[in-house]
């Protein structure tokens, strides 16, 4: 069925469709219609589950993981300061290995105080053990979600998933969003039962302490089983291709990288701008390329490495910063990229903070000064590209 | 009534770490003897957790579920609606924290899934500040007692504030039942958790559990202790049921001292 559709209410329709179990959740903007509809939903009896009416995002968080080690579905969704309330409990999540979906409508963190999109909040994140996954349209909102159902409850994955969506320029903007049917879904994503749950008759202990030779060893089967995702993300992505016909790449969604010599990456919705320029600029006869990151964890070294090879500047555009250095993914770009033998230059740039929005123009701009380093390259110059900020 | 002469011999927590003359495993296994093997455990890093679930050491014959500090009755919640979805009548899901875990941090977690009207029994026990960090004071102190952040010296008189009223604060959230009991009448304690399961929706329970590294007394003195606060009226056993509050009198009580004077927190006091 088509519908025309939010970033929100796709989630919502996901979470639906998924036959999730048990949600709690605490309003925060810009995500909070994604928790209206499905109370809606569940009032008006199209949606059976449980619904928790937390006190907060640490309770909402906590209150999923006490459903999902009874073996039930569940969601969550937050935005912002909520996520960073969550924050002690996303590692209690990962680390007692329970999978669950949790929506994250991006936006900036405080202060100054903001409700517009960036991805400071997820990217703050970055090292809770979380799967995190962005996305750049709604249709792939409600398919990621579908799609992070099955990932996260792999069995050799077992670690929750973040579905990022760019607050308002996603959350809260209409298009047109086919929406499977309920049995089409139910044949992609069948009901969540695991092996261990909370089961008077097999006591378990769920969230164990454990000393310091153990608690290594714990630490690193959570480490093999996110980096095993990269291979099950890439994998129900093409199952899901098989079952609805979309696909968004796995890991890396490509856009002309095969034989760009100047590669923009990017997470999330400014990957529509992004394309946009990146075939204007090939009409002109330049060649740039798009790489849209939609796993930023697992960090797709292997997937960069191969589709950044040829490149010879990659530029990298961050809704984030990692305070007293630089954009977060700018320095994971180059340390993925650090030891090819003919290593791209890699620029970083800061934009789109707190809302700003990134125009087409300064996305042409940056491409446009990096095509210049590689032309001074061309005329004996060294090869040196300087990042900016949009101030 | 409970009889303590019916009460079953197995054991649901067993071969903990936890020290000579703990309070708070007492209150944990005396309580699990009446809640029976249909419970599921939710609880906290505290002394508890630390004696019973470090793995591979794991002393719960129950389920037991560990969430942060601060979320204990948001978990008992996930858990109580997990289990009615997975159609699993009949089991009883309790929050046990400490009283750090219930009255500070975990107060606005346990405010809420009260008023949300959940079926869960919270038991704090409580032994009067942060015993798994090193004795610091908590919102449970009471007036007078020394602890390793209100140290008595030449201005520092012990904790400054009387402990805090949880009972009244639980009461106020108008749920159908709570009390506190103490472990030295474990008959009162027992029948006090009978009550507890048998109502619909929240019940409270605070149970005073002594701490002898806590409080500074000899390990076989527990019980005694916990008798005698309740003797001297420095604990009241207190129920809240039917929007009423009654509190058990104490015919005639102990002179303070019999009950402050084995404590080295209070030693201070007594000059």
């Amino acid at each position: 069925m088509r519908a025309y559709l939010n970033g929100n209410e796709a989630v919502a329709a996901a979470v639906k469709l998924a036959r999730t179990e048990v949600v709690a959740a605490y309003p925060i903007t810009p995500q909070s219609t994604i928790v209206e509809k499905i109370a809606e939903y569940i009032a008006a009896g199209s949606m059976e589950a449980d619904y928790i009416r937390v006190e907060s995002e640490h309770a909402a968080l906590a209150a999923c993981y006490g459903a999902a080690v009874t073996g039930t579905r569940v969601f969550t969704a937050t935005s912002s300061q909520g996520l960073a309330y969550m924050f002690e409990m996303l590692h209690y999540v990962s680390g007692c290995r329970v999978p669950m979906v949790m929506a994250v409508a991006n936006r900036g963190l405080a202060a100054p105080w903001t409700i517009w999109a960036d991805h400071q909040d997820a990217v703050a994140c970055r090292d809770t053990g979380w799967i995190q996954l962005y996305v750049e349209t709604a249709q792939e909102a409600l398919d990621t979600c579908l799609q992070a159902y099955k990932i996260a409850a792999h069995p050799e994955v077992l670690t929750p998933v973040m579905v990022c969506l760019d607050g308002y320029v996603l959350s809260h903007t209409e298009e047109i969003v086919d929406v499977p049917d309920q049995e089409a879904v139910d044949r992609f994503l069948p009901s969540y039962r695991p092996e261990y749950s909370v089961d008077t008759q097999r006591p378990y202990v769920f969230g164990v302490g454990a000393g310091p030779d153990l608690y290594s060893a714990f630490k690193y089967y959570q480490q093999q089983a996110i980096l095993k995702a990269k291979e099950v993300i890439k994998e129900v992505d093409r199952e899901f291709q098989a079952h609805f016909q979309r696909s968004y790449g796995g890991l890396v969604d490509l856009y002309y990288c095969h034989d760009a010599s100047v590669v923009l990456v990017v997470m999330g919705a400014t990957a529509g701008t992004a394309r946009e320029v990146v075939e204007y600029l090939r009409r002109q006869g330049e060649a740039v390329g798009l790489l849209r990151l939609r796993s930023f964890r697992p960090f797709p070294v292997e997937d960069l490495r191969a589709a950044l090879s040829r490149a010879r500047v990659v530029a990298v555009l961050d809704r984030d910063c990692s305070f007293g250095y630089e954009g977060v993914l700018a320095t994971e770009v180059k340390a993925a990229l650090a030891d090819l033998p003919a290593q791209p230059q890699v620029a970083g740039f800061i934009g789109g903070l707190g809302g700003r929005d990134i125009s087409q123009e300064e996305l042409a701009g940056i491409f446009r000064h990096c095509l210049e380093a590689v032309r001074r390259q061309d005329r004996g110059e060294e090869l040196v590209v300087s990042g900016g900020w949009q101030k | 009534m409970v009889k303590i002469k019916e009460l079953p011999d197995a054991e649901l927590v067993q071969g903990s770490y936890a020290c000579a003359g703990c309070g708070g495993i007492l209150a944990v296994r005396l309580a699990l003897k009446v809640l029976g093997p249909e419970t599921v455990i939710v609880t906290t890093p505290s002394c508890l957790l630390g004696v019973t679930t470090f793995y591979p050491q794991l002393a719960f014959k129950v389920p037991c579920v560990n969430v942060t500090f601060p979320s204990t009755a948001a978990a008992v919640s996930g858990v109580v609606a997990g289990l009615k979805r997975r159609g699993k009548k009949g089991v009883k899901v309790v929050g046990l924290a400490g009283d750090g875990g219930t009255v500070d941090i975990g107060l606005q977690a346990l405010s809420g899934a009260l008023e949300r009207g959940d079926n869960f029994i919270f038991i704090c026990y409580d032994n009067e500040a942060y015993m798994n960090t090193g004795v610091q004071r908590s919102g449970a102190t009471p007036l007078g007692a020394r602890t390793t952040t209100t140290p008595v010296g030449s201005i520092g008189r012990g904790e400054e504030r009387p402990k805090k009223d949880m009972l009244g604060i639980v009461a106020a959230h108008n749920i159908p039942y709570a009390a506190t009991a103490s472990i030295g009448y474990p008959q009162d304690y027992l029948s006090k958790v009978q009550k507890a399961m048998q109502v619909e929706g929240p019940a409270y329970l605070q149970v005073l559990s002594p701490c002898p590294p806590g409080w500074g007394y000899r390990s076989d003195l527990t019980v005694k202790l916990a008798r005698l606060a309740v003797q001297t009226g420095q604990w009241p056993l207190a129920e809240y049921e039917n929007g009423r509050l009654t509190v058990k009198e104490i015919a005639n009580p102990r002179p303070l001292r019999d009950y402050l004077a084995p404590q080295a927190r209070f030693a201070h006091l007594l000059g």
